[in-house]
């Protein structure tokens, strides 16, 4: 009955999408205001998300009440799991994660339809429309293909439980942030689509949409984030990037993201890059989508290899031609004819963020290359390999310009500016360069990218600082602090890494009980192996103590566990973390003569990685509400100043005749 | 991330079945004495590909084959050999696809042509946007 | 922009879907070809890995008569089921012998007694070695090598009954 009700409410919502779609794209047509087909579009949007949400709700329901009788319980849940689990189930498989999607969107699109006023009318119109269409896509993906709601002709007698890995909180709600991320990125998209349509590529279409960039991006950030530290505590060798195919599938939104965020500001403050935001806005999207499709068709060699179906995979792909395709070719046909914006000097911020721009496509083509490329060659039967060899050489073309000129074009004025008015700042930030490159390449043995990275995160965490310089630090509007933070998030996270790359130590021992490794500054005993149980596994534990150059000694407890349904076995690791690093242990197998195999790690400042990371994201909430709240200011004022001029006119006499 | 994160699953959880019981090579998990060696090695081996992975270095892998394969290259350092004839060997054997390290041949031009074309398209949007306004 | 350029990303993506497209429609290759089919054995000497089989050594396969090399071990589920396949491969007058990769003593004699045993020799290979040197990449393979110690074809996987023709065809042409 529950799962029913859910199937219903995601058969009508697919219907108000088809209704939006339609009537926005009536509206749309009309020159002049006041067709009534216009007037069912926001509402539309408005029930199709609250249906889609009654949707969502009905499949947890039946996930938390352990539905037997539903195939998506059956396969993907067990009545002995605890309740977080039992939930989190609901969206840990492909058909759950895309109904969250789709939930997701059609709140968004249901948000707007409700709240969007600045616009002109027949540009929302033909945003909603094209909000209507893709998710049609995406219904029709579920309903057709993927429905959650399936029964079974015979209920099962218990679940098949859910792969223990995931039975982890931080994997249990994480993929809620690239989902959020996405629909961000599928509603600047709509707004792009809609702008183009009506030809109103206007500072205000960029005011619209840059919450929605803001918000999508600072999510993006915060799943690649948790993603990367959980395969670095997960996977035990240490490593927290492998420029794998999937990995590459968020980070490419991301790369697109930065770019049109940037852009809009642009465009919202003045009225330049016009066509650039409108190309960044279909690109954010399609790479979203691309990295769907990619990760979910099974067509490339990946860890992550999701549930294969060659089925899947092709639905997408044709959700994703027509879609990306059709706004590109809107793009090729419209474009052109979208008026040039204000004109900059080369020196200018206007030039610095344009410079921004530029290199992140770049990267953007590079990651995206180094990903396709193995699959091209396989479409000739030719096999090779691109993994963190090329990427970090080839990507380091373009990202070391970008972070240079990051650190000074936050100093540049609008519009026109010359260099030599900021030219005692350029010299102490070139003069910050040389020192560190010297400095660093004679205190160690450090390879060249390395080398790059830290002297360049010195550089830009000064120079994101310095737009401070000068002001009364209380006074400094928010969206500032955002930047400022942003920015020095990027310095951070780039020393953690570079700082790993260069100066990581690794250990790798067969200790007997009693005996002694050392790693760094570090001093490592292993006391004991024994067996440990837990709910469904057992594991040999380590017992570890480790002391920081003499010091209090720590006890660290890597294990190898078994599972036993599913039978797998996965190693836990054991962190140590200090202010400068963290020491990364993890127990192997028994070697010879009662001795255990122990790896060891020894990472100065690899947290600034993900402290970086979360700094960033912190630095896009900051300018999320400082933008947010001036946008609210605002319209209370313009309401008041309408009031009150309503107040006026009526309190004149009427005009004599 | 949701698909990384639930199939890291294939990467982390070897299934049991289908495992070998003989203890890992001489040098799959041990270093060699020399550091500057070990260094040598250990670059070597983060560009060498597992075959019976789906997407890892050898340097990153619990697999009996990768543990092989870095005990071939530990041995082979030790013996003199140089990182570049060890790859060769490899490749002698496997195709580019046993290593990540970019090497220019009939198969990967294009990657190194594409980032060339980058350069010049990126340049050109520059001076056209910029260099020639005002 | 210059209108011509507008349609760039189309073109590219549309490059993109035309390539997804085909990818999609291939069936996915898991398998890693040897690069070296077509050249000599590489020289190796391998230790018994049963006790009632002589090992195995590149010299063998001078001897000018053509062999199947079949790479296999006993924790390998496949190699179990294609034992019936060696089997009659062996019965057709083929000549086959075995590398048993990463295996102790007992855990091959137990294999063979329960699947049997098509081999005229098995050598151990305890560290993967050959299994390097020859480019294989997993078990089970077979190789054809000829009579002069030359590899001719390689089979990936466990071999089928749709297989075991090919196989023999295979042999024939090494021979002549």
């Amino acid at each position: 009955m529950i799962a029913e009700l859910g199937l219903a409410a995601l058969w009508l919502a697919a219907a108000l999408a088809a209704l939006q779609l339609v009537c926005g794209a009536l509206a749309a047509r009309t020159e002049g205001e006041g067709s009534e087909v216009a007037l069912i579009t926001r509402p539309a949007a408005v029930l199709q998300g609250a249906l889609a949400a009654f949707s969502f709700a009905m499949l947890i329901w039946v996930f938390a009440i352990t539905d037997l009788s539903v195939k998506l319980v059956a396969t993907n849940s067990h009545a002995m799991k605890p309740m977080v689990f039992k939930i989190a189930g609901a969206w840990g498989n492909h058909e759950g994660s895309m109904l969250l999607w789709v939930t997701v969107m059609a709140l968004a699109g249901g948000l707007i339809g409700f709240a969007e006023r600045r616009l002109p009318e027949r540009t929302m119109q033909a945003t909603l429309a094209a909000q209507g269409f893709v998710a049609l896509g995406f219904y029709a993906f579920l309903l057709l293909s993927s429905n959650p709601f399936e029964r079974l002709p015979i209920p099962a007698l218990e679940g098949m439980g859910l792969n223990p890995l995931l039975q982890d909180l931080g994997l249990a709600f994480n993929p809620h942030t690239l989902y959020f991320g996405y629909v961000g990125l599928w509603v600047a998209f709509s707004f792009a689509v809609g702008a183009l349509i009506t030809r109103q590529v206007t500072p205000d279409f960029a005011r619209a949409m840059r919450p929605w960039v803001l918000g999508a991006w600072v999510f993006l950030t915060l799943g690649i984030t948790a993603g990367s530290y959980w395969a670095y505590y997960e996977l035990g060798w240490g490593g927290w990037w492998f420029w794998d195919p999937v990995e590459n599938a968020s980070l490419m939104p991301w790369l697109a993201a930065t770019a049109l965020l940037h852009s809009a500001g642009v465009l919202a403050a003045r009225d330049a890059l016009r066509a650039w935001t409108i190309m960044l806005g279909v690109v954010a999207f399609s790479m979203s989508m691309v990295g769907t499709f990619l990760v979910r068709s099974g067509i490339l060699t990946s860890v992550h290899a999701f549930a294969v179906d060659p089925e899947r995979g092709s639905f997408i792909l044709i959700l994703l031609a027509i879609y990306i395709g059709g706004a590109l070719l809107l793009f090729a046909l419209r474009a052109g004819t979208v008026a040039e914006g204000e004109r900059f000097a080369p020196a200018s911020r206007e030039g610095a963020l344009v410079f921004n721009n530029v290199m992140l496509s770049a990267i953007l083509a590079i990651v995206l290359l180094g990903t396709l490329y193995p699959l091209l060659t396989e479409a000739f039967d030719v096999r090779v390999s691109v993994g963190p060899p090329y990427f970090n050489p080839v990507g380091a073309i373009f990202v070391v310009p970008m972070l240079l000129v990051m650190a000074v074009g936050p100093l540049l004025r609008w519009r026109h500016d010359s260099l030599s008015r900021i030219g005692r700042e350029i010299a102490l930030l070139a003069a910050l360069v040389l020192a560190s490159l010297m400095l660093i390449s004679i205190v160690g043995e450090v390879a060249l990218l390395p080398l790059l990275g830290l002297a360049l995160a010195g550089v830009v965490a000064v120079g994101s600082v310095l737009p401070l310089r000068g002001r009364t630090l209380r006074r400094v509007p928010l969206v500032t602090w955002g930047m400022v933070i942003a920015h020095l998030g990027i310095a951070v996270a780039l020393f953690g890494m570079a700082s790993d790359s260069a100066f990581t130590r690794e250990r790798l021992a067969a200790l007997a009980p009693g005996q002694a490794a050392e790693v760094g500054p570090w001093r490592v005993v292993l006391n004991d192996v024994a067996p440990v149980a837990g709910a469904n596994w057992t594991a040999l534990q380590a017992d570890l103590q480790a002391s920081y150059q003499g010091g209090k000694s720590i006890s660290l407890r890597p294990e190898t566990r078994t599972f036993w349904a599913p039978s797998q076995a996965t190693t836990e690791s054991a962190l140590a973390t200090r202010w400068n690093g963290q020491l990364y242990a993890v127990i192997g197998e028994e070697a010879d003569q009662g001795r255990w195999q122990i790896r060891l790690w020894w990472k100065p400042f690899v947290t600034m990685i993900w402290f970086g990371g979360m700094l960033i994201a912190f630095g896009g909430v900051l300018a999320l509400i400082g933008r947010l709240s001036t946008d609210l200011k605002r319209r209370t004022v313009t309401r008041r100043a309408a009031a009150r001029r309503a107040e006026t006119r009526a309190l004149l006499p009427e005009p004599a005749e | 991330m949701r698909a990384s994160l639930a199939l890291i699953a294939a990467l982390l959880a070897t299934p049991l079945a289908g495992q070998d019981s003989m203890p890992p090579a001489p040098y799959a998990y041990r270093q060699l004495e020399d550091p500057a060696q070990e260094a040598k090695a250990r670059e070597l081996m983060e560009t060498l590909r597992c075959l019976k992975c789906q997407s890892q270095s050898i340097a990153d892998s619990d697999a009996p084959m990768a543990g092989d394969m870095r005990s071939q290259v530990r041995i082979r350092i030790a013996a003199g050999e140089e990182p570049d004839q060890i790859r060769r060997w490899l490749r002698e054997r496997y195709g580019d696809y046993v290593s990540y390290k970019p090497e220019v041949s009939a198969a990967t031009w294009p990657l190194f042509a594409i980032p060339l074309l980058l350069m010049l398209v990126a340049a050109a949007i520059l001076w056209r946007r910029i260099g020639t306004r005002r | 922009m210059n209108r011509w350029r507008l349609w760039v990303p189309l073109l590219l993506f549309l490059g993109f879907v035309g390539l997804a497209g085909v990818m999609l429609a291939k069936p996915k290759s898991e398998f890693v070809e040897s690069r070296m089919v077509g050249q000599e054995l590489p020289y190796f000497a391998l230790r018994p890995a049963a006790p009632d089989r002589p090992g195995l050594a590149s010299a063998d396969y001078k001897e000018g008569q053509p062999r199947l090399l079949n790479i296999f071990a006993s924790w390998c589920l496949p190699c179990a089921a294609e034992a019936e396949q060696l089997r009659r491969l062996a019965e057709q007058g083929a000549v086959i012998d075995g590398i048993a990769i990463r295996d102790k003593p007992a855990d091959v004699a137990a294999f063979l007694a329960r699947y049997g045993n098509p081999y005229r020799a098995i050598g151990a290979d305890d560290l993967s070695e050959v299994q390097l040197a020859l480019g294989s990449s997993g078990v089970p393979e077979t190789f054809v090598i000829d009579g002069r110690g030359r590899i001719t074809y390689q089979h990936i996987g466990d071999i089928r009954a749709e297989h075991v023709p090919i196989l023999l065809e295979k042999l024939e042409e090494a021979g002549a």
